[in-house]
């Protein structure tokens, strides 16, 4: 048996993503091959050798792969996809895009966002919106899988780096062109890998509020988050939704301001270890899986909150 | 230019699922079922190209069970001109899937698919890209914006870091993310109408598709419960819990 497993990194820096995914990678066994696809990533290939767990890792540094088209990518884990038992990643959204097409050219199923892992063959899975847990076995040769990173323990560093080789980049598709990117800049811990996330709601009632939540979020060195009602309402960009198809997260703590708790936003958060909801209407469902809840008028509630911390 | 668009039949979104007492699957008699809401998103772009000019007919296809009619005639009252049932009672997997709209889309040679992101049921996040891969297309996965010209598709996509842009060359593959529109609802006229659009049933094997599951649910499970903690009274309280109680900021 052995792994390839797919590193997510952003601006030259390995992400913590691929320490969950390596955990899982772990828990299937075998030898664990990381792949560190893009332009310039020496450092992330670095850091990767570095890993527990990891016997080699592969790296295809070209500029065909500056931004991690779909094609390309899928095109290059194709060609190197030989000899593995299992092709894994974090669930990131270059995963998400990726994957399934490498499934599909190696005509083999594949299974999204696992929680985890009972055997080789058998995984865990939310379904319905994390209001089911599926154990999934596939009976394909290879296992195309990516990797839920809340649920698992983030892989430290080991004793001593793995070799890194190089591999060459394949012929361009040709299917897509990257034309520009639009990126929240922020000096905030990353949402999906913050200790503390401060996510507002409907109830923020416009973007200028936000500071509100901001000014708390940077005293308790958090990650600003939101509910989906909130990123459709314009409030904050799309990269702050936490909920079943925006981010997942699972913070030590997640403070819910001005969220209802629809089902879909608590599919992205109730994994967190305390959640804490400040909300004016006693009946919210947030409340149902808050484990400190305080019915206020969030207007009130952050400055004084502000003002305590 | 050709649209096709897929449609899955889903427990409706605003159903609080049951997992069975033994633990084979989710409820699902006398539930109410709907199209998938992502779904819905994309037969909204399609029509929407089509009412702008740039699309001249829309084929919506779904791969399910004789219910599935339901969906698709709600596709057609939403403005698609034509409806493909793939029937089967087998559960439907993204391979699968994919493999009968490459099937479909041989036969109808669309310019663009437009598929929902991914099916609220399981919540797969794949068919798209599995097709545009079976096809050798390229893809827009997760869209929020897409603008035909010059036989090119540009498609505005949610990524972790927010928004990226990519160019398409037509044909292509398009998956459609929540803001991509707000949906209308399908009017009486319109749902009349619907009842007389052409609705095709074609059998799988006649397309030479095999839909046999690849994956084996072994069981499903309710996941562990939270209960609900305390109320506490005032900020100061719950300042003081967070940190002598719950030790989660210092």
């Amino acid at each position: 048996m052995s792994v390839l497993l797919l590193a997510e990194h952003e601006q030259g820096q390995l992400k913590a993503a691929t320490r969950n995914a390596v955990t899982a990678a772990k828990a299937i066994g075998g030898d664990l091959h990381v792949l560190v696809v893009g332009s310039g990533v020496a450092a992330v290939a670095d850091a990767a050798s570095k890993i527990d767990g990891v016997a080699k890792v592969l790296v295809a540094d070209s500029a065909l792969y500056a931004h991690p088209l779909a094609e390309p990518l899928s095109a290059l884990i194709v060609s190197l996809a030989g000899g593995y038992s299992h092709i894994l990643a974090p669930a990131t959204s270059t995963a998400k895009n990726a994957l399934p097409r490498v499934a599909a050219l190696l005509d083999v199923a594949m299974l999204s966002e696992i929680t985890g892992v009972v055997s080789p063959h058998r995984f865990v899975r939310p379904i319905y919106a994390g209001n089911a847990l599926a154990t999934v076995e596939s009976a394909d040769s290879v296992q195309v899988v990516t990797v839920r990173p809340t649920a698992f323990d983030a892989a430290g560093d080991g004793a001593a780096a793995a070799p890194v080789e190089a591999v060459a980049a394949v012929a361009d598709p040709a299917l897509s062109r990257f034309v520009s990117a639009d990126l929240s800049k922020s000096e905030r811990p990353e949402l999906t890998a913050a200790r503390i996330v401060v996510a507002g709601g409907r109830g923020m009632q416009s973007g200028e509020n936000f500071h509100l939540l901001e000014a708390i979020a940077d005293t308790l060195g958090a990650a600003v988050g939101a509910s989906r009602a909130a990123v459709d309402a314009g409030f904050v960009p799309n990269d702050y939704q936490v909920g079943q198809t925006g981010k997942i997260v699972a913070p030590d703590l997640y403070i819910a301001v001005g969220i209802s708790g629809a089902i879909q936003h608590l599919a992205g958060m109730k994994d967190s270890k305390i959640i804490v909801a400040i909300n004016k209407d006693e009946e919210a469902p947030i409340f149902q899986v808050a484990d400190y809840g305080l019915v206020a008028d969030l207007f009130k509630a952050l400055p004084e909150l502000s003002a305590e911390l | 230019m050709k649209i096709l668009c897929a449609v899955k039949r889903v427990v409706d979104y605003n159903v609080k699922i049951r997992v069975k007492t033994d633990q084979t699957g989710v409820e699902t008699a006398n539930v109410k079922f709907s199209m998938n809401p992502f779904d819905e998103i994309a037969v909204e772009e399609a029509v929407r190209l089509k009412e702008s000019g740039a699309a001249t007919e829309i084929v919506v296809v779904a791969v399910g069970p004789t219910a599935a009619q339901e969906t698709l005639r709600t596709a057609l009252a939403m403005g698609a001109d034509r409806a493909i049932l793939v029937q089967t009672d087998l559960e439907t997997q993204p391979l699968g899937v994919a493999k009968a709209l490459k099937a479909i889309v041989a036969k109808e040679a669309p310019g663009l698919v437009i598929v929902g992101k991914q099916a609220i049921d399981d919540d797969c996040n794949q068919t798209g890209q599995m097709l545009a891969a079976l096809l050798g297309w390229g893809q827009g996965a997760f869209a929020s914006k897409i603008a035909a010209a010059n036989g090119e598709l540009t498609v505005t996509r949610e990524v972790d870091g927010g928004m990226e842009t990519i160019a398409l060359p037509l044909p292509a593959v398009v998956t459609a993310d929540l803001r991509l529109n707000e949906p209308r609802y399908a009017t009486l006229p319109n749902i009349m109408k619907a009842k007389k659009k052409p609705l095709e049933i074609v059998a799988p094997d006649a397309l030479g598709v095999d839909l046999t599951p690849r994956l084996t649910v072994l069981k499903v499970e309710e996941p562990p419960t939270r209960s609900a903690g305390v109320k506490v009274p005032d900020v100061a309280t719950l300042v003081a819990k967070l940190k002598n109680e719950a030790k989660v900021i210092p």
